[in-house]
């Protein structure tokens, strides 16, 4: 449209909105044609690309991950000595952390085990916790932490919910200093962030299963590997965040470290980091979330911890058991989530005055923790919580969700065969029966129309290369099911967005229930919609529209309310209705946030489906799953590939349309 | 003369991606034209200033005149495209960065125009931040804060943070760190640029009042002529890149070099920057003198004096009559008419 606004004197009012918009609905009209068109109208290959064509990375890789670990050699010693060095000194804290947290310090092995020292018992674990809270976000914050490690213990999740939490502090730590280092390299020397910046982008859209393999093969089967593919989902966000908080430090701070004859270290680390902090704690908060995420999931290779017992109770269709441990991870979520937030938010407003109150209680209940370890220590069967004392709520809610089965079944089946029948198949047919030249054709004309060349050559490629590794079919599936969550995720999203964005209250709540929603790990949404609806393609769209529906709820009411209140005030003033003022004003204006809604909608829909290939969906998160349990580290990585680059295609498409609104509009970002 | 304790010499400062073509061996040449041919800005050009011990030298100019840039470059924050910054005779861009660091850390001191305090320090760590970063011990650098803090008149708020303070509390912070090295050269940077009028005015007085008791070598830049008048021993008035003028305040306003500065100091307060030197006719061996004033006083000072006396007064210099001043001498200055004698 861009062209046609340059030349005001087109001939006529048609043509003015004529290239754009006919344009795409001559496209339209196409794919229903090619659809439609009976099966021999076009060429073979166009339906089903010819193997003799196919381009076999999976081997390749496959091949290249073997030479590494069996020939490849930096001279005095091999590759595979030197990842397994690598995981030995990784396993080093992380063995510590376990010890402290979970299994306690144990000398030899088998029968002759001796503790030596037991973990940290339920009730010191819970007066630190305590302590800690309340010094750094009040009693409030205490109390919480308090009632939720007694929930853990109290209904038998404490063991698993220790094993759980070590992995998370040792690979949150790992992954904010890992990624504070990246973002401070990555500032310094600018190369570096172009070289990092797309790999940043692949290793946030890929699924954790498909990297899960190769670190499996680079550092031995265990829960090192699994450490490091968390760390590596875990980075990126804490990157991008040093980054920009780190150039958000005005430039004066920078002189006054010249001016004062700092080194670079001490401008670094005396003015830079301390200035940003703030900043970075939000960065540190979304790494610890992220890394609670992974572990729940790699845990369910044998990591132990709640994950597995999860996953056991899915097997065993133990229902209490699993939703027990289900909201043991809930609990775990939510309080490592308002603790880090807390955390944030005190390195913003260091408080004078009470804080060496606090500290003093911090002191206090760190010194009486440890006292409590120590008795422990000298008699270990205090150390652990007592059977006779433990609850549990599984038998109940095995009652609830069989009455539900019971009397609603019919209920739920009609509507899951009506959504399966009415929409979820006919979608996925007409996704199939797209032929793949017209498919990337039109994407790359898209990349065309909203960002030039370049934009149409990188999205076309992106595009193009499900169908060269042969996983065309699988990766249609995967979009589809990701079509039809995120429609519907936006159906549900945008409005209740635009309704809570006018009115404060319902926001308040509107905004708890999907901060919740942001905080809980993306496997727990699966358990109860498992119960009631089984396995398939149903039960994914639900839970991955409840995982999905954040961001569109969150960017579309955010956009919506941050409208200027004067152009709302002159729509007032020439007489517009409150329908006009949201139809001609605020929407319009919001447009740019809500497509980056969307967006972000997109990236967790696509994250969620992956974890869905858990209860049997047949798209490219079965196909690296299956890759996984294959050991087939090609397959994976290529599947993995798939899944990143139908993200990559969506996020650049929707950012150039958004960027180029807010161009028009003259609205920064 | 003795040494100047800083010196530009030839410093150019180009941005753009042609800015090589116009440096050869260090020497910047190139006409406006040929610049914005090759698409090259010329922020700082052809800049000489020698700026000597102890004096207070205002580098002045409206935003856009390269000021900040030439500050920068003075202070070796930016390297100058062409020529050389000389402190104390050795060539700042030339020398090894440990070097450099050793006379920032002991001989230069900063004051930002939005005061650049750490977020993360009380006042008494802002300024002990400087010492901190030298290794000195804490009690040692935390009595010295303490007593740069009492000499900017904080004192008892030492605990705070940063955005605890007015604006002009937290320029004192500011200049309190500045300070607390000792420093030879003293830079100050539209250091009230961001404060409102009133306060801006309070913290002149205070850097007068502390250059009278420390007698530093103070490079201060400012967008205002006022607060330059105030304030400076020369003035060195910039545009597009260029130092249009340098002299004391009353040069500048009696012999402007240029159309530039003449529309500058046209609206200057005239009787607080000329002398009685400046206005006195020739003495008459036979006149009847009221009185007498000093031939560097400054007409404000003298002029209700003159105003409430009938007969003139004789302008001494050394205790040697050089001139007088009327009344009407006086009144030409106050009013802005053109005198019989400077017209001539």
């Amino acid at each position: 449209m861009s062209l046609a606004e340059a030349r005001p004197a087109s001939p006529a009012v048609f043509s003015r909105i004529a290239p754009g918009r006919l344009m795409w609905i001559a496209v339209l009209i196409a794919t229903i044609v090619l659809v439609m068109l009976p099966a021999n109208a076009l060429p073979a290959w166009a339906w089903k690309y010819p193997l003799a064509w196919q381009v076999p990375f999976g081997s390749w890789i496959s091949a290249f991950m073997k030479w590494l670990m069996e020939s490849a050699s930096f001279g005095f010693f091999t590759v595979h000595d030197f990842t397994r060095a690598i995981a030995w000194t990784l396993d080093l804290p992380l063995q510590f952390a376990k010890s402290v947290f979970a299994t306690g310090f144990i000398q030899g092995q088998g029968s002759d085990a001796v503790v030596i020292l037991p973990a940290i018992p339920w009730f010191a674990m819970i007066v630190l916790s305590v302590a800690a809270g309340y010094a750094v976000g009040g009693l409030a914050l205490g109390l919480q932490m308090g009632f939720g490690l007694a929930y853990l213990a109290v209904f038998g999740q404490w063991d698993s919910a220790m094993v759980t939490l070590a992995s998370v502090l040792v690979a949150s730590l790992f992954g904010a200093a890992g990624g504070l280092l990246v973002g401070l390299a990555c500032v310094r020397w600018r190369w570096l962030e172009r070289i990092v910046s797309p790999l940043l982008d692949v290793a946030q859209t890929m699924p954790v299963f498909a990297y899960l393999l190769p670190m499996l093969i680079l550092f031995g089967f265990g829960p090192v590997s699994a450490m490091v593919a968390t760390v590596i989902y875990a980075l990126p966000p804490m990157v991008r965040v040093t980054i920009v908080a780190i150039r958000a430090v005005p430039e004066e701070i920078r002189s006054l470290g010249l001016m004062t004859g700092c080194t670079r270290r001490q401008i670094t680390w005396k003015m830079l980091v301390p200035s940003a902090l703030p900043a970075l704690m939000v960065g540190v908060n979304q790494v610890i979330m992220l890394s609670l995420n992974v572990v729940i999931i790699a845990s369910m290779i044998g990591a132990g911890g709640l994950g597995w017992d999860v996953l056991t109770a899915l097997r065993s269709l133990n229902i209490g058991k699993g939703l027990e441990a289900g909201l043991a991870i809930t609990v775990l979520a939510v309080l490592l989530d308002r603790f880090a937030q807390a955390l944030a938010v005190r390195s913003g407003a260091a408080v004078q005055g009470q804080s060496t109150g606090r500290r003093n209680i911090l002191i206090g209940g760190l010194g009486l923790g440890l006292a409590l370890w120590a008795a422990a220590a000298i008699s270990q069967p205090l150390a652990v919580y007592p059977e006779a004392w433990k609850l549990s709520t599984g038998a109940f809610f095995s009652d609830i969700v069989s009455w539900i089965n019971v009397n609603f079944f019919s209920t739920l089946e009609a509507i899951r065969t009506g959504v399966l029948l009415n929409v979820l198949i006919p979608v996925k047919r007409f996704m199939l029966a797209l032929p793949w030249p017209w498919v990337v054709a039109v994407i790359a004309l898209a990349g065309y129309r909203l960002g030039g060349w370049r934009l149409a050559l990188t999205v076309g490629l992106m595009a193009l290369f499900p169908v060269v590794v042969g996983l065309w079919p699988t990766t249609m599936i995967t979009v589809y099911l990701t079509v039809v969550s995120v429609v519907l995720s936006a159906l549900i999203g945008i409005p209740i967005g635009i309704a809570s964005a006018q009115r404060p209250k319902l926001w308040r709540v509107v905004e708890a229930v999907v901060d919740t929603l942001q905080t809980l790990p993306s496997f727990v949404y699966l358990i109860p919609i498992v119960m009631l609806f089984r396995v398939g393609d149903f039960t994914a769209l639900i839970a991955i529209v409840l995982y999905a529906v954040a961001p569109a709820i969150r960017y579309t009411a955010h956009g919506v309310a941050r409208v200027s209140p004067h152009l709302v005030e002159a729509g007032a003033m020439n007489g517009c209705t409150r329908g006009q003022i949201l139809k001609r004003i605020r929407l319009p204006l919001a447009l740019p946030e809500i497509l980056l809604g969307v967006n972000q909608t997109i990236m967790l829909a696509l994250s969620m489906l992956v974890i869905t290939a858990l209860v049997g969906t047949r798209d490219l998160g079965q196909e690296t799953y299956s890759a996984l349990a294959k050991a087939d580290v090609g397959r994976g990585l290529v599947a993995g590939l798939c899944v990143a680059f139908i993200g990559m295609v969506a996020d650049r498409l929707i950012s150039a349309a958004a960027g180029r609104m807010r161009a028009r509009m003259g609205v920064e970002a | 003369m003795a040494h100047p304790i800083l010196a530009a010499r030839g410093v150019a400062k180009l941005y753009g991606a042609n800015a090589a073509r116009f440096v050869r061996d260090g020497r910047f040449s190139g006409t406006s034209e040929e610049l914005a041919q090759a698409g090259v800005t010329a922020a700082v050009r052809d800049v000489d200033i020698t700026i000597e011990r102890g004096e207070t030298f205002v580098i002045m100019g409206l935003s856009g005149s390269g000021k900040s840039t030439l500050v920068r470059c003075l202070a070796a924050l930016t390297p100058p495209s062409a020529g050389e910054i000389l402190f104390e005779d050795k060539d700042l861009n030339r020398m090894a960065e440990g070097d450099l660091i050793q006379i920032r850390r002991h001989q230069m001191g900063m004051v930002f125009q939005h005061f650049a305090l750490l977020p993360h320090l009380t006042v008494l760590g802002n300024v002990a931040f400087p010492l901190d970063v030298q290794g000195m011990k804490k009690p040692e650098r935390e009595a010295k804060a303490l007593e740069m803090i009492k000499l900017v008149g904080l004192s008892g708020r030492e605990s705070r943070f940063p955005r605890e303070l007015s604006g002009g509390q937290q320029q004192r912070v500011g200049i309190a760190r500045s300070l607390a090295v000792g420093p030879d050269l003293w830079f100050l940077d539209e250091p009230f640029s961001a404060l409102d009028p009133l306060i801006r005015r309070e913290m002149q007085d205070e850097v007068l009042r502390l250059q009278d008791m420390l007698k530093k070598t103070i490079v201060f830049i400012t967008h205002d002529f006022d607060e330059a008048v105030r304030i400076a021993d020369r003035i060195a008035i910039m545009k597009d890149g260029r130092i249009e003028q340098i002299g004391s305040a009353e040069e500048l306003v009696l012999r402007p070099a240029t159309d530039y500065v003449r529309a500058f100091t046209r609206d200057a307060p005239r009787a607080k920057i000329l002398t009685a030197r400046s206005i006195m006719s020739p003495p008459d061996p036979a006149a009847d003198y009221a009185g007498v004033v000093g031939a560097s006083a400054r007409i404000a000072a003298f002029a209700r004096k003159i105003e409430e006396a009938e007969k003139p007064f004789a302008v001494v210099d050394e205790g040697e009559v050089v001139g007088k001043v009327d009344r009407r001498a006086v009144i030409d200055v106050l009013i802005g008419r053109e005198s019989a004698d400077q017209a001539a």
